[in-house]
């Protein structure tokens, strides 16, 4: 394993850790709520009243597809590029390409 | 750091709407003349607002007990400066008020400006700030990514404070409040989007050299006579 390998790896490990640590030392406590749900609910418990509702408010269940949708557009286009800067990468082996010029 | 739709008073969410909407003008000249300029941009564009698509859909869990959203508006800030970012973020948070109500119309201004004016501008200057010290790419990147992150969700905050000042301890005690929904809970999620951002440019700085170096985030490597191998 290389040394750049093994810090990817970390790098990866530590995020993962970052996430994880929280759900398990919580022991099922926590509801996990969102923090833009609380600050809505504390300014309703307070007496606000929201002057404007959405146009469009999906259900639970479509909700979460939706969101489901939003990570899956981001995350297969961020593939995509990532795939073909290497493909371009590994495709032309004699590196440094894009100098030259005027 | 999604401000809903109608809980900002109508004057707020007037003022914040205009103060936010030169910078998204501004952002979109900036994101076609970087398209009409610079073609070969375009795949490295994608990413970047792919990366702040994908992050701010993504609730995760921290050690508060909350869970709450990253930005991902910092790699694109540092590669393409942050103009960009104001339009990319405000396309993402338009997204969220029609089709998933999360955040708002009314509230658009005042979300746009946390998310993808504030945040972007705050991680390019803690870039730029960890570069100009003579700081590494690598700890610049995390030091900018997490930043832009951060920024935003003080940003939020200090709006709802402005908005709603406690009734016995004023602004100071309304942000002090609001901070501790928010700010607290966002720290894990900095650190994490900001490692995040390393892998991103540990990935780049392989694979797209050429790119990086004419956006000034490499140096150009000295022209190497490549002889025999490594």
């Amino acid at each position: 394993m290389t040394r750049r390998t093994l810090v990817t790896a970390l790098l990866v490990l530590t995020v993962v850790a970052l996430f994880a640590v929280p759900l398990l030392v919580d022991g099922g406590t926590s509801e996990f709520g969102g923090t833009d749900a609380a600050v809505t609910e504390e300014l309703e418990a307070d007496g606000y009243a929201p002057w404007f509702e959405s146009l469009f408010s999906p259900a639970g269940e479509v909700e979460s597809g939706l969101f489901a949708l939003q990570a899956a557009l981001g995350a297969g286009v961020l593939g995509y590029v990532l795939g073909r800067l290497r493909g371009r990468r590994t495709a032309t082996p004699s590196a440094t390409a894009g100098a030259g010029g005027k | 750091m999604h401000i809903a739709e109608g809980f900002l008073p109508a004057g707020h969410a007037a003022g914040w709407t205009i103060a936010a909407a030169p910078f998204v003008v501004h952002g979109a000249r900036a994101v076609v003349k970087e398209v009409r300029e610079n073609p070969e941009s375009t795949l490295l564009l994608g990413a970047a607002g792919a990366f702040t698509f994908v992050l701010s859909a993504i609730k995760l869990p921290s050690v508060t007990g909350s869970s709450s959203h990253p930005t991902g508006t910092g790699p694109g800030a540092i590669l393409f400066r942050p103009p960009v970012m104001a339009l990319l973020g405000t396309v993402v948070l338009l997204f969220q008020a029609l089709l998933l109500a999360h955040g708002g119309l009314t509230t658009l201004g005042a979300n746009a400006f946390a998310f993808a004016v504030v945040g972007p501008w705050a991680g390019y200057g803690a870039y730029r700030l960890t570069r100009a010290a003579g700081g590494g790419l690598m700890p610049a990147v995390f030091a900018g990514v997490a930043l832009a992150d951060l920024a935003t969700y003080v940003t939020t905050s200090l709006q709802l404070a402005l908005a709603f000042p406690d009734a016995e301890s004023g602004l100071a005690g309304a942000l002090l409040k609001f901070l501790g929904v928010f700010a607290v809970t966002q720290i894990p999620l900095a650190v994490g989007e900001g490692l995040l951002g390393v892998l991103l440019f540990r990935v780049l700085t392989v694979n797209a050299r050429p790119e990086l170096e004419r956006l000034g985030v490499l140096e150009p490597a000295p022209l190497v006579t490549t002889g025999g191998a490594a």
